[in-house]
């Protein structure tokens, strides 16, 4: 016979997540664009807003609580979002229309190890943003870190943001035609999310209509989840509810995930059109 | 039925003991049924986009171990019956069967046994051409070692170069590379060597070549190059207007084997050229006439690329109509 009749077994799953998960983070973490983009812009804005609206929002509640306190919150939010949703409707944009993707696909590599190794990607930038931000405001801002079981509601709130927004991100990335026109579209659609989502100023601040449009999308109860990590209890009666609402939080951003799932199975292509 | 050396594969699909299309070396009839030793088999296979129809009614069987060219105008089809037979594209009519499987519906075992180099090729990458075969490597039960396979598309120098910084020629050696190191059985090249230097082509030519004699490889290749289709398939197959005009050994398409050879020469200042089945007794009564050399002699047979566009209805004053223009004066010459 011409052919070797093949008896070697395929490769374990593990092997091949490590491999996609490699091969992902050194993707990210060699381009440099994504780097500064998703990464350092956060951390910027960080540095910048610290050090020009420095004053104090406790006053209301008879508590004293500087600002960057409060934009700690929100920038982690716009952070995760960026790591997350941006990241993953540029990137895998990129790879369909670049043939990154078909390739893969005429391999006997599991199709879901693709998104494995997406998902390590997701998790490693988005505990890095976590990590500079903290480190930055605790070091140049005296912001106060969370402290016991605030951590573990920042643990669910973070996790389970980048889950929804990682989802709809992929979900994205089928509209496009390609990387550029991934982030024409993305990028500002996440500004406006950004402004109207209590990220850059206090969300009591913003039109009752635009809190109403915002309470649609995942990145509002990202950043009030958020504020119930870094802001004492007295603030939550600034919260439109007058309460943190970790419950609704929670099953907002559950419900995304879903949407987020069955709009990916529906539309993801391995190929262009 | 043998390569351009002459070379005889395995000998257990020789000609004379089988009756099935691919081993007669011809094109299969529509109706004859699925060849299940082929590696892969084609029936009545029709494939659309929306109103046009790309594939329309083609039939191909391809033996395994051998090297199969697809040539073929632009848009003629080769690359959607390829991807059909990958299993990227889905068919509208027809019967399949790629390594006894449908492409449609095989899982990743039978991936496994396929390498796949696609005309449009693979990304942009940050990692390094060395890593990106590894990668690639680690997807297959027994791949290759991923030096020895750069080494083999000569890109060892380029191993510590990011994907994106190559060059198209050094771009495609790596889809080549990505597409043998999982050690496949039936290797699909559409277009491998668009781009390639004349050094990285001969190159290539020895890297199939070994390929298929070495490891027992099949092959089933597209080329608009048809000095590389001449040089590397054991049968060539001509696609037009999604059908397959012609499948046979590269020296007898088209009749060229037994076409009849152009005689030209120099007489009394202008050119002559004579169409004959018999160039040597022309040769020899041509020699007495002028009583030792003759002026200018030239004997040819039509080229590959002489009966490819004849078969493709490009060039309707096809060679071996030379002989009703007999002894005429050709300014081309
Ligand atoms: N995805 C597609 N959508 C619509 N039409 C297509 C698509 N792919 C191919 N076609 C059409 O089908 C026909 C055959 O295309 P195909 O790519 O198979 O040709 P080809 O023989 O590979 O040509 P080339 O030598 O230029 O690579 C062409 O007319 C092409 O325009
Ligand atoms: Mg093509």
């Amino acid at each position: 016979m011409v052919t070797t009749t093949r008896t070697a077994p395929l490769p374990s799953l593990a092997s091949v997540y490590r491999t996609r998960a490699v091969v992902e983070l050194k993707e990210f973490s060699r381009q440099r664009e994504a780097v500064v983009f998703t990464l350092l812009f956060p951390v910027l804005l960080l540095l910048v807003f610290g050090a020009i609206l420095d004053y104090d929002i406790g006053g209301t509640v008879g508590v004293s609580i500087g600002f960057v306190q409060y934009f700690l919150a929100g920038v982690t939010a716009a952070g995760i979002l960026g790591a997350s949703l941006q990241n993953m409707a540029i990137s895998i944009a990129t790879e369909r229309s670049d043939g990154t993707l078909k390739g893969l696909a005429g391999t006997p590599m599991p199709r879901h190890a693709y998104f494995v190794g997406k998902v390590a990607q997701v998790l490693a930038v988005t505990v890095a943003i976590i990590a500079v931000l903290l480190l930055v405001g605790v070091a140049f801002y005296d912001v106060e870190p969370p402290r016991g079981r605030d951590w573990l509601t920042f643990a669910w709130v973070a996790g389970l943001g980048a889950a929804a927004c990682t989802l709809l991100g992929i979900a994205i990335s089928s509209l496009a035609k390609n990387g550029r026109s991934a982030s024409a579209t993305v990028t500002p659609i996440a500004l406006v999310l950004q402004f109207i989502s209590g990220v850059f100023f206090q969300f009591s601040q913003v039109p009752e209509w635009l809190q109403t449009v915002a309470a649609i999308f995942p990145l509002k109860w990202m950043a009030q989840g958020l504020r119930a990590v870094f802001l004492p209890d007295q603030l939550a009666a600034v919260e439109p509810a007058g309460t943190w609402e970790l419950g609704r939080v929670a099953l907002v951003l559950a419900a995304w995930c879903v949407v987020g799932l069955v709009l990916c199975v529906l539309t993801f292509r391995w190929q262009d059109r | 039925m043998c390569g351009p050396e002459g070379r005889d594969v395995m000998g257990d699909w020789l000609p004379v003991t089988s009756t099935t299309a691919a081993h007669r070396g011809v094109r299969p009839h529509p109706g004859e049924p699925l060849d299940p030793d082929a590696a892969i088999s084609v029936r009545g296979l029709v494939k659309r986009y929306g109103a046009a129809t790309a594939v329309d009614g083609l039939d191909l069987d391809i033996r395994r171990g051998e090297i199969f060219a697809l040539l073929g105008p632009n848009g003629a089809g080769k690359t959607t019956t390829v991807e059909i037979c990958e299993g990227y594209r889905n068919r509208d009519a027809g019967e399949v069967r790629v390594l006894g499987e449908d492409p449609a519906s095989a899982g990743r075992r039978w991936k496994a046994q396929l390498g796949i180099v696609l005309q449009s090729g693979a990304g942009d990458s940050q990692l390094t051409v060395r890593e990106l075969v590894r990668a690639q490597a680690s997807y297959y039960p027994d791949a290759r070692d991923a030096d020895e396979v750069l080494e083999l598309v000569g890109l060892t120098e380029k191993a510590r170069a990011r994907g994106r910084t190559l060059s198209g020629g050094q771009r495609r050696r790596l889809d080549v590379a990505l597409g043998i190191v999982g050690r496949p059985a039936l290797l699909f090249l559409d277009e491998p060597t668009t781009g390639f230097d004349p050094e990285a082509r001969r190159q290539f030519w020895s890297l199939i070549r070994s390929l298929r004699d070495d490891l027992g490889t099949t092959m089933l290749l597209t080329t608009h190059y048809l000095d590389e289709a001449e040089a590397l398939a054991d049968r060539v197959g001509v696609i037009a207007r999604g059908r397959l005009a012609e499948v046979a050994v590269p020296s007898a398409l088209g009749g060229r084997g037994s076409a009849p050879a152009v005689v030209t020469w120099r007489e009394d200042g202008v050119r002559r050229e004579r169409a004959t089945a018999t160039p040597t007794a022309l040769v020899r009564e041509l020699a007495e006439r002028f009583g030792g050399e003759v002026p200018e002699l030239a004997v040819a047979r039509p080229t590959l690329e002489d009966v490819y566009l004849r078969m493709i209805g490009k060039r309707p004053e096809a060679a071996d109509d030379a002989g009703a223009r007999d002894e005429r004066e050709d300014p081309a010459w």
